[in-house]
């Protein structure tokens, strides 16, 4: 038993990624299909994708995403300016060259926008990632495994679960200094407990089906069981906590820049900028807003998609009668 | 012993168990990770001497377990340290604003949750109609907002660029009771009630129908009942059951939730006192806040778990 769960964070490395990547956009179709019985089960990634993609909530929530993915990784192309460079005077109204005023020093706030979307993304979604690796395997051994390891694993999840996410985040950076990587690394660290739950959950139910007692009786590995058998089945409520524990590493994410604990003066970012503007919020309200609406405008679309897709899931279980 | 008295008791142990080790990770985190905490906290310009003073201070010579052993005997016995800047007793330091974020939780709590309650069944029962379809969007929106942003879109709607009611930055008279400053508490405690309810509003809501759908329900209607009797005696009732879990770990969340919103605010409670403290890396305050907020939580839930038990007939009877 021991050696094949030393395997387990190898082996489960790629379907853990792919899920949280998957959450982002419409790309469902290419899904690489798990080895055993790829099909079938490919076959259920389409369908949720195209049942969640029938709901008007979904199509309004893959525009609201899109339209800030694409401003965020492509803003930085269209940005008229440095995100550095002095511009005008502090807090100067919009007008101009200068379409959405300038900030706290004078510089662009349309530039910074477009600059500082990229790293909101990119730290939210390495985070999730993290948190639905860990979760995942967490989840998947407590699930499979019975009484002793599950109670274990379990009661230390419990552990985390106590401290508020952005608490526990507060605790480690008081002593490790806001560094970049501790931040994405306990925020999903934070995530885990809740993502392993729900993997617990599902594993718990699909542990006693035919197939997963049919493999057992051919004597296939636990291990290869638990990813190959088990994680294929249960990916619609993986993909559905994907997308809520992504909405929330936005805001997380955010909050922090927000608190100062994020990336440092002078990078552009979202919430680093809310910080430093908002003593200007009467005169220059725009460096503010912007930012707000942006992260806004994102957090309302993953949660929309995310509530298209749950939505989709019960569907599809009321039709098989399946889990 | 009753079975019922049995797993209340296993549960208040287990809890217990949570919080010992919560209290090591809180310690573990701060004073025994294998960064030098006395450099840590002097910065890089200290002098050999100030950190061998620093180090003897907060008895960091002293092995790991003991360090541990003689911070959580003071914490029993409600002796949290001394502060590093303040250099005086944490909990004379925090107890002021411990009470002012427990009466910003507290009405944040008081309003949020009969709203969400009322909200949350009305939905339900309107299921599919034009106030249910607006109560779910609406939740299903704020639910995705982080709380610092619905703190940010208050400022400008309500204190700045729209309106000008209410104050956007706390200036908090200590002399006076907070509950005698109101104004100050409102956009706050707004902040926290629109963060907090939308996820009781939405647990309500579909414990409500899957009440309604239930076969005593139909039997009651079958036998005759007032409709305000099924839904006072017999839906209602049924329906809040899930939701006290939701409720719990909300009130929970506030307490942590309460960091943004305060640093927003500039409001003197426990969240703006952690973030000072985070600033200064003064040890004793980050670990005695840290520790409440994470108490806090598994108290919360304990009693929930436990209420949960106590209410519903199923789980109740199950036992025995």
């Amino acid at each position: 038993m021991s050696p094949e769960r030393k395997k387990g964070p190898q082996a489960l490395h790629g379907p853990g990624l792919e899920l949280s990547e998957e959450v982002i956009g419409p790309g469902f179709e290419n899904v690489s299909a798990p080895r055993a019985q790829g099909d079938k089960r490919r076959s259920e990634w389409v369908q949720l994708a195209r049942d969640a993609i029938g709901y008007r909530r979904t199509k309004i929530g893959l525009v609201l995403v899109l339209f800030v993915a694409v401003l965020a990784i492509f803003g930085p192309l269209l940005a008229p300016n440095t995100p550095y460079e002095f511009t005008g005077l502090p807090y100067a109204q919009p007008g101009g060259d200068a379409l959405l005023g300038t900030d706290h020093l004078g510089r662009d706030v349309l530039s910074r926008v477009l600059h500082g979307g990229r790293s909101v993304l990119l730290l939210a979604f390495a985070a999730t990632a993290i948190g639905g690796f860990l979760g995942v395997t967490f989840g998947l051994v407590a699930g499979y495994t019975r009484d002793a390891v599950d109670d274990t694993v379990m009661r230390l999840l419990d552990v985390v679960l106590a401290f508020p996410q952005i608490v526990l985040v507060l605790l480690f950076v008081s002593i490790l200094g806001p560094k970049v990587w501790l931040i994405v690394l306990i925020v999903g660290l934070t995530h885990s407990p809740r993502i392993a739950r729900v993997t617990r959950g599902a594993t718990l139910e699909v542990r006693e089906r035919d197939f997963i007692k049919a493999a057992e009786a051919l004597g296939v590995s636990r291990m290869r069981i638990a990813v190959g058998e088990i994680l294929p089945t249960i990916t619609s409520p993986l993909l559905v906590e994907f997308g809520l524990r992504l909405t929330y590493s936005i805001g997380l994410i955010a909050a922090l820049s927000f608190l100062g604990f994020g990336l440092q003066p002078p990078a552009a970012d979202w919430g680093l900028m809310i910080n430093e503007n908002r003593i200007g919020l009467i005169v220059q309200p725009y460096a503010v807003f912007v930012p707000v609406a942006l992260i806004a405008i994102l957090t309302i679309g993953t949660n929309l998609v995310t509530d298209g897709m749950a939505r989709a899931m019960i569907g599809i279980e009321r039709d098989t009668g399946a889990a | 012993m009753p079975p019922l008295l049995k797993v209340i008791v296993r549960r208040t142990l287990l809890g217990l168990l949570t919080l010992l080790l919560v209290s090591i990770v809180v310690f573990a985190a701060t004073q025994a990770l294998p960064s030098d905490t006395a450099r840590a906290i002097l910065g890089r310009e200290a002098t050999p001497e100030r950190l061998t003073a620093l180090r003897e201070q907060l008895g960091l010579n002293r092995p790991a377990i003991v360090q541990y052993g003689s911070w959580l005997g003071g914490v029993a016995t409600g002796d949290l340290g001394d502060s590093l800047v303040a250099k005086q007793p944490v909990t004379a330091l925090i107890s002021g604003r411990v009470r002012n974020s427990a009466a910003l939780v507290l009405v944040a709590a008081l309003i949020s949750v009969p709203l969400a309650l009322f909200l949350g069944s009305l939905s339900g029962l309107l299921r599919d109609r034009g106030f249910d379809t607006v109560v779910s969007l609406g939740s299903l929106t704020l639910a995705a907002l982080p709380e610092f942003v619905v703190g940010i879109l208050l400022i400008l709607l309500l204190a700045t660029q729209v309106f000008h009611i209410f104050p956007a930055v706390t200036l908090l008279d200590p002399q006076v009771s907070v509950f005698a400053q109101l104004k100050i508490l409102v956009l706050p405690s707004l902040t926290l009630v629109l963060a907090v309810a939308p996820y009781i509003v939405r647990t309500l809501r579909a414990s409500m129908i899957e009440v309604l759908e239930s076969d005593y329900i139909q039997m009651a209607r079958l036998k005759g009942m007032s409709e305000r009797t099924v839904l006072g005696r017999h839906a209602l009732p049924n329906a809040v059951v899930p939701a006290i879990q939701v409720i719990a770990l909300n009130l929970a969340w506030l307490a942590g939730g309460v960091v943004v919103v305060e640093y927003l605010f500039n409001y003197p409670g426990i969240g703006s006192a952690l973030m000072d403290a985070v600033s200064t890396r003064d040890l004793p305050v980050i670990q005695a806040i840290t520790l409440l907020i994470a108490g806090l939580y598994v108290i919360f839930n304990l009693v929930a778990d436990i209420l949960t038990i106590l209410v519903s007939p199923r789980l109740r009877t199950g036992l025995q």
